[in-house]
């Protein structure tokens, strides 16, 4: 084992995590719940065509890998003159991937508020619009923090793909040192370990969280 | 905290004519009810005979079909013809429900399950629903809990915050669906009670029960329904001493046998 590369390649692969990695999960998932949401409301809704429209939103991102995805977006595009940079074009493919996935986590988690929130809200004079952003989803905020942060801890893992369009994130940092000094498997498996750090770091603030959500119901 | 409006004994609420159908099944053929101020109305009888949905639609949760609902003597809604949602929230205003199985908002306080109409809704001063809602615990014996969570409180405790939210929108007419039936026996009476005292002091008052003790101590009328129409009404001990009609007694018989 060649400790002296792993001390010296752990700096950029860190640094890789801190200035790479983490940002650009945080900023796709904080878009793509923002999306979710809409697109669970879309989905519940009543009219044919915009529940039809979320509906088929949710259909593609799912029934698409993510990498393909990205490829559309970072190499399709500009083959039809839209040329978006790394960075912006890993945003908007995880952004969109947890906008899909998120939906359904969300719309589940509203449809499982019981019926008699929705018609006790109503009788204290609340509107539907009101209703739903004072009881129900706060409701259905705490059904949805478990499947949301297991999505949230997969996108740490998947911003890994943003590497193939040229992200300077974790993974990357790992491939370029691993291409120069040619220690394939010190430095994947060192790249394992930083994810596997932050992804037990993040399993530890879910479950606070959740605790945290669970102070109003009965054990 | 009783309604102080002049008038007790002057028609408040009158159903006319209501009818309600869900797909082929109809729920409501034709219902005629009439509440006086003050008055406590007991609406008695077997599962599905509509009691709910006479209920609910008074509190524009449920959109009948047919017929019209007067409350006062400036709101008439006429479901013969289309309602707009002014009409209906209109409507939902002047009445306030207590639900079988209380509904309280549980990511709530006590506290904030009550003035949670008031102030986002009717954008009361926060100050001032505080302080009403605060009286209002104290009178149910509930002072004590104002900040605790629904799931910390026993079935008749949250109940009787179920009574108090409905008490600080200020209604004209009190809606109670089954208040009791999802109580354990022992926390019955402390339910019934308030009620009780919510009638001396002249609330106008609608309640479905199958107590039917409690109904002849408090109600000032019994109305039976079967089948999506009033079959019998009239004074308790009438209704469900010496009923008149077939239906009605087998009902009462039935419910005597199982206690
Ligand atoms: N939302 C609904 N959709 C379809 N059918 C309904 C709905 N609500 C009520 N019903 C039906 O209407 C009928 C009357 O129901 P309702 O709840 O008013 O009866 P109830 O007299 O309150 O009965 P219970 O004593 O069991 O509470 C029942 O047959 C019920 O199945
Ligand atoms: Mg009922």
């Amino acid at each position: 084992m060649d400790w002296e590369l792993v001390r010296t390649s752990l700096g950029p692969i860190v640094r890789g995590a801190v200035l790479g990695t983490i940002p650009l999960t945080l900023a796709s998932f904080a878009l793509g719940l923002a999306l979710a949401l809409a697109v669970a409301l879309m989905r519940l809704s009543h009219i044919r065509v915009v529940s039809g429209l979320a509906r088929a939103y949710i259909s593609v991102i799912r029934g698409t890998p993510l990498l393909v995805q990205l490829f559309v977006i970072f190499y399709g595009l500009p083959s039809v003159g839209l040329t978006i940079s790394p960075w912006p074009s890993a945003i908007i493919a995880f952004s969109m991937n947890v906008g899909g996935y998120g939906a359904e986590i969300i719309r589940a988690a509203i449809l499982s508020v019981p019926k008699g929130q929705w018609e006790a809200a109503h009788m204290v004079g609340m509107p539907r619009a009101l209703a739903l952003r004072r009881i129900i989803l706060p409701q259905a905020a705490r059904v949805s923090v478990p499947p949301l942060s297991n999505t949230f801890i997969s996108l740490v893992k998947d911003t890994s793909l943003a590497s193939l369009i040229l992200v300077t994130e974790l993974f990357r940092e790992a491939q370029q040192i691993a291409a120069v000094s040619q220690e394939f498997m010190v430095l994947y498996v060192e790249a394992a370990a930083v994810y596997w750090v932050v992804c037990l770091f993040l399993s530890t603030a879910q479950s606070l969280l959740e605790r945290r959500l669970d102070r109003y119901v009965a054990h | 905290m009783s309604p102080t409006e002049p008038g007790v004994g002057a028609p408040l609420l009158a159903v006319h004519g209501l009818r309600k159908s869900f797909g082929d099944n109809e729920v409501l053929r034709g219902i005629d009810l009439e509440v006086r101020r003050g008055q406590v109305v007991a609406l008695v009888g077997p599962s599905g005979s509509g009691k709910t949905t006479v209920l609910r639609s008074l509190n524009s949760l449920e959109i009948p079909d047919g017929g019209g609902i007067t409350v006062g003597d400036d709101l008439v809604v006429d479901f013969d013809r289309p309602v707009g949602k002014r009409q209906l929230n209109l409507l939902r205003d002047r009445s306030a429900m207590v639900f079988q199985h209380y509904n309280l908002f549980p990511h709530m306080t006590v506290l904030q399950n009550v003035i949670e109409g008031p102030v986002h809704v009717r954008k009361q001063p926060k100050a001032d629903a505080v302080a009403e809602a605060e009286r209002l615990l104290q009178r149910v014996g509930l002072a004590d809990k104002r900040d605790a969570y629904p799931f910390q409180l026993s079935g008749g405790q949250q109940q009787r915050v179920g009574i108090v939210r409905a008490l600080a929108m200020r209604p004209q007419v009190l809606l109670f669906d089954e208040p009791t039936s999802a109580l354990d026996p022992e926390l019955v009476g402390d339910v019934l009670a308030v009620i009780k005292e919510l009638s001396d002091e002249g609330w106008t008052m609608v309640i479905v029960t199958h107590e039917l003790a409690f109904a002849r101590e408090v109600a000032d009328e019994v109305v039976f329904m079967d089948q999506g129409l009033v079959v019998e009404r009239g004074a308790p001990e009438v209704v469900l001493g010496s009923p008149q009609h077939d239906r009605t007694r087998q009902f009462v018989r039935r419910l005597q046998q199982r206690f």
